[in-house]
C-alpha cells in the first residue's frame, strides 16, 4: 500500500431523475486496498457503482469524485474506462450476434488508441485472451459465443472477471458480484479478483453479504444507509452485520 | 435537479449522427460519354437496338414490351412515397465513349479502370487474389470482363448480355423473359423495352463453377436512367455463387433505376445470389438519390434445385424490390436473406415472394431491417403454397431494429395456404438499441459509434454470414460506416 491517492469522492449526491439517492458520500480509496460496500436494499450501493462509471441513467446534482488526479466526473465513460475503471455488473448485458471475441478485441484497441497504441495484432490478441481466459476458468467456447447470450449467472460473473483480467483497470468496482452464484462459481470468481489484485490497484467490493468476504477479505466496510455512508471498519464489521443484521445501523442512524 | 456535470452527447445525439456520415462513391467520373436524347417512344428502342446490332426478334421483344409498358401506369400498392417521374425526361441510353471495343485491358480507358480502382473493384486479373471474376458496367454498356478465358475453358459463359446476344442467341432467346415476362409489372415492362447491358451467365451440367462472378454497377452519366438485365441460367449438377455490387455520384437530382434479373435454376443445381446495394441515398433533406426500382425473380425449375438470395442494401433514396423464388421442381429449396439499412429520408419497400408449386419445397426467409433518421422501412413478403405443394415448409423471421424514434418500421407479411399439409411459421421483432447496451459496450471503452456499428453487426451477422467471405467484411464495413453518426 502507498499513501497516493487513487479515488477520492467528496460530498457526492446523485440520483435518477428527480429522485435523490445518494446524499452526500465520502469515500478515500488508496492503491493495494479492497473496501467491502454493504448495506440494505435501496441504500445506493448500485447507484454509486453507476454514478462513478457514468452510467447516463443517474444525474450527479452535486460533490466530485477525483480519480487519479482527474476529474472522474467530467469524462465519459469510455474514458473513465481507459483511465482504469472498471465496473462488473450485477446484471451483465447480452449482446447478440456479437462474439466476445469481437467485442474484447473491440474494448482492448479503443484503450489502445486512446493511449495512441498501435491495435494489437491478431495474434497478440488471441493470446492476451487465452492467457486471461485461466484466470477465471472460462472455457474457450465461451469466447466464442455471443456476449452474455445464454451464459448462466455463474458464467455471466466469470465472464466479467474476465474481461476485467484483460482490460487491468486500477480501480474495479465488484457489483454484487456474488448475487446468482453457487459456491463453486463464487470460489472462482472470487479466486480470479485475488489473482489480479496487486499494490497498483483497488477493489470495491458491493454486497448484501458477508460470504464474498470470506473470499476477498476487505481492509475497509462500509456500511452504506439512505445514500450515505454511515458506518465505517475493518473487515470485522461485515462479520458484526452478519451475525446482527442491518437493524441496530438503521435505529442508530433514524435516531439521530 | 441540475443538469448531468458530464459534457457528453446523449446516445441520441450519437445515434443520430451516426446516420449522417457521407458518402463514399459519390464522385463523377469524367469522361466522354455518348447519351442519347431524352424521351421514349419506339424511334428510340430502335436506336438502342441498331446501337447494339441486335436480331430481329429481340428488338421486336423490344417493341412488344414498350407497348404493353404504356398501358400501364406506375405500381402505388407500395409502402412509398414516390414523387412523380417523368419518363420522358430520362435519357435512356448512356455509353462511355471508348473509341472501340476492348481487346485487352490495356486498351480500356484509363479514367474508367480508375473508377473501378477507386470503388475497389479490380479489373487486373492478375490483381485478384480472391479469384473473382469481375463484369464492370458503367450507365448502359458493359467496360470490361474478367476471367473470361479461364472459364471458358470449362464451358461457362460469363459476359456482357449485349455479346451473348450475338454469341449465344439460341440461349438468350430461349431463357430471356423466361422467369420475368415483361408484362410482370410497370418496370419490368420499361426494363424489357429499353435494357442496355447486364452480364450473362449460363453454367453447364455437372460444372461447379470455380470462382465467384461478380458484377459491379455504376451509374455515371447525369439524367440517365440504368435499366440492366441479368441473366443466369444454371444447368442441371451446376453451381455458382454470383455477386452483384452498385453504386453512382452523389447527384441532386434522382436517378432511375430499373433492372431485372432472371435465374434458371435446373435439376439439383443451385446458385446463391448475392447483392450488396449502396446506389447513392440522396442528402439528409431526400434530395438526390437513385429510385432503385428492381425486378428479381429465380426459377427452381428443377427437382432439388436450391437458389438463395443474400442481399445488403444500405443505399437508394427508394427501394423497392422483392427477390423472389418459384419453387417448382420437387423438394427445390428457395432462401431469402436480407439486411436492409435505411437513414436520413430514405425509404425501401422490400422482401421477397416465395411461391411453392412442387413436393416438398422448402424456403427460408430472414429479414433484418434497420431504420434511422426519418426513413421508412418496409419488409414485404408473400409465401404462397399451391394446392400441388404437398408438404411444402416454409419459415419467416422478420426483425426491425429502430435507431430512432423518428423512423418507421414496417412489416407485410401475405401468407396463402392452398394445402393442408403446408407447414409455415412466421416470427417478428421490433427492437431498439438498448441504454443498457451502450452503457456496457461505454463502460468496456468503446465509445457509442463503434458500439453500434458492433451491435448492428451482431444483429445482422445470420444475414452477413451467408455473403462470400470477402463480400461479408466489406459489407460489414459498409453498415458500420453507414450507420455512423446516426444513432438518434
Amino acid at each position: 500500500m502507498n499513501n497516493d491517492i487513487l479515488l477520492q469522492v467528496t460530498d457526492l449526491h446523485a440520483g435518477i431523475e428527480s429522485r435523490e439517492i445518494l446524499r452526500g458520500i465520502n469515500l478515500t480509496i488508496r492503491p493495494g486496498e479492497v473496501h467491502a460496500i454493504m448495506g440494505p436494499n435501496g441504500s445506493g450501493k448500485s447507484t454509486l457503482s453507476g454514478v462513478l462509471a457514468g452510467d447516463p441513467h443517474y444525474h450527479v446534482t452535486s460533490g466530485s469524485a477525483t480519480f487519479h488526479g482527474l476529474d472522474l466526473l467530467s469524462l465519459a465513460p469510455e474514458d473513465r474506462s481507459h483511465e482504469g475503471l472498471f465496473l462488473s455488473f450485477q446484471y451483465p448485458v447480452e449482446i447478440p450476434g456479437v462474439s466476445m471475441v469481437n467485442f474484447m478485441r473491440a474494448a482492448v484497441n479503443a484503450k489502445r488508441k486512446y493511449f495512441n497504441q498501435e491495435p494489437l495484432t491478431a495474434g497478440d490478441f488471441l493470446k492476451l485472451m487465452r492467457q486471461k481466459r485461466a484466470i477465471v476458468e472460462l472455457d474457450n467456447k465461451l469466447a466464442s459465443r455471443s456476449v452474455n447470450e445464454g451464459f448462466s449467472g455463474g458464467e455471466k460473473k466469470r465472464n466479467e472477471i474476465f474481461q476485467m483480467a484483460v482490460l487491468e483497470p486500477q480501480l474495479s468496482i465488484l457489483d454484487e458480484t456474488d448475487s446468482g452464484l453457487d459456491i463453486d462459481a463464487l470460489r472462482i470468481v472470487a479466486s480470479g479478483v485475488n489473482k489480479l489484485r496487486n499494490d497498483n490497484n483497488a477493489t470495491i467490493v458491493i454486497t448484501h453479504y458477508q460470504r464474498l468476504l470470506d473470499y476477498i477479505r476487505p481492509d475497509f466496510v462500509h456500511i452504506l444507509y439512505k445514500g450515505r455512508i454511515v458506518y465505517s471498519g475493518g473487515p470485522e464489521l461485515a462479520l458484526e452485520l452478519e451475525e446482527r443484521g442491518y437493524d441496530w445501523i438503521k435505529e442508530q442512524v433514524d435516531n439521530q | 435537479m441540475k443538469p448531468d456535470t458530464t459534457p457528453q452527447r446523449t446516445d441520441d445525439e450519437v445515434i443520430a449522427d451516426a446516420a449522417n456520415s457521407e458518402y463514399r462513391y459519390g464522385f463523377v467520373t469524367d469522361i466522354d460519354t455518348d447519351v442519347i436524347e431524352c424521351g421514349l417512344n419506339e424511334d428510340v428502342i430502335r436506336h438502342i437496338s441498331a446501337r447494339k446490332n441486335e436480331p430481329e426478334w429481340l428488338l421486336e421483344f423490344r417493341l412488344q414490351a414498350y407497348r404493353y409498358w404504356l398501358t400501364l401506369t406506375p405500381p402505388k400498392w407500395a409502402h412509398l412515397t414516390i414523387p412523380e417521374i417523368d419518363f420522358q425526361a430520362i435519357s435512356y441510353y448512356a455509353e462511355p465513349r471508348q473509341k472501340k471495343a476492348p481487346q485487352s485491358l490495356d486498351e480500356v480507358d484509363p479514367q474508367l479502370l480508375d473508377t473501378f480502382n477507386r470503388l475497389g473493384i479490380p479489373l487486373e486479373e492478375q490483381k485478384q487474389l480472391s479469384g473473382m471474376a469481375v463484369d464492370a458496367v458503367m450507365d448502359s454498356v458493359s467496360v470490361k470482363t474478367t476471367h473470361r478465358e479461364k472459364l471458358a475453358q470449362m464451358g461457362i459463359i460469363f459476359c456482357s448480355i449485349s455479346e451473348a446476344v450475338k454469341d449465344y442467341p439460341e440461349l438468350v432467346k430461349k431463357y430471356l423473359g423466361s422467369v420475368v415476362s415483361y408484362r410482370d409489372n410497370f418496370y419490368a415492362a420499361l426494363n424489357s423495352a429499353v435494357f442496355s447491358d447486364g452480364s450473362f451467365v449460363y453454367i453447364p451440367k455437372g460444372v461447379r463453377c470455380p470462382m465467384e462472378l461478380s458484377t459491379y454497377f455504376r451509374i455515371n452519366a447525369s439524367g440517365t436512367g440504368q435499366f440492366e438485365r441479368t441473366l443466369i441460367v444454371a444447368d442441371d449438377d451446376a453451381y455458382v455463387s454470383y455477386l452483384e455490387g452498385c453504386t453512382a455520384p452523389q447527384r441532386d437530382e434522382n436517378q432511375l433505376h430499373a433492372a431485372i434479373v432472371e435465374i434458371v435454376v435446373e435439376d439439383r443445381a443451385e446458385v446463391k445470389y448475392s447483392t450488396v446495394q449502396n446506389w447513392y441515398a440522396g442528402d439528409a433533406e431526400g434530395r438526390g438519390g437513385v429510385y432503385n426500382f428492381v425486378t428479381k425473380r429465380g426459377l427452381c425449375r428443377g427437382d432439388y434445385s436450391k437458389l438463395s438470395w443474400t442481399q445488403v442494401e444500405t443505399g437508394s433514396a427508394i427501394t423497392w424490390k422483392y427477390p423472389s423464388c418459384i419453387l417448382k421442381g420437387e423438394g427445390s429449396v428457395g432462401e431469402f436473406y436480407s439486411v436492409a439499412v435505411t437513414r436520413n429520408r430514405q425509404q425501401a419497400d422490400t422482401g421477397t415472394k416465395m411461391i411453392h408449386i412442387g413436393r416438398n419445397t422448402r424456403s427460408t426467409i430472414v429479414s433484418k431491417g434497420i431504420s434511422a433518421g426519418y426513413s421508412q422501412n418496409a419488409y414485404r413478403g408473400l409465401v404462397k403454397v399451391a394446392p400441388s405443394a404437398e408438404g411444402a415448409r416454409n419459415y419467416t423471421q422478420c426483425d426491425s431494429l429502430l435507431l430512432s424514434s423518428t423512423c418507421g418500421a414496417h412489416t407485410f407479411p401475405y401468407i396463402d395456404v392452398r394445402n393442408s399439409s403446408a407447414i409455415v411459421e412466421h416470427e417478428a421483432t421490433t427492437s431498439k438499441i438498448s441504454e443498457d447496451q451502450l452503457f456496457y459496450c461505454n463502460q468496456r471503452g468503446i465509445p457509442t459509434e463503434e458500439a453500434v456499428g458492433l451491435i448492428v453487426n451482431g444483429y445482422a451477422k445470420e444475414v452477413m454470414n451467408k455473403l462470400p467471405m470477402e463480400f461479408a467484411v466489406e459489407a460489414q464495413r459498409l453498415l458500420q460506416i453507414t450507420l455512423e453518426n446516426s444513432v438518434g
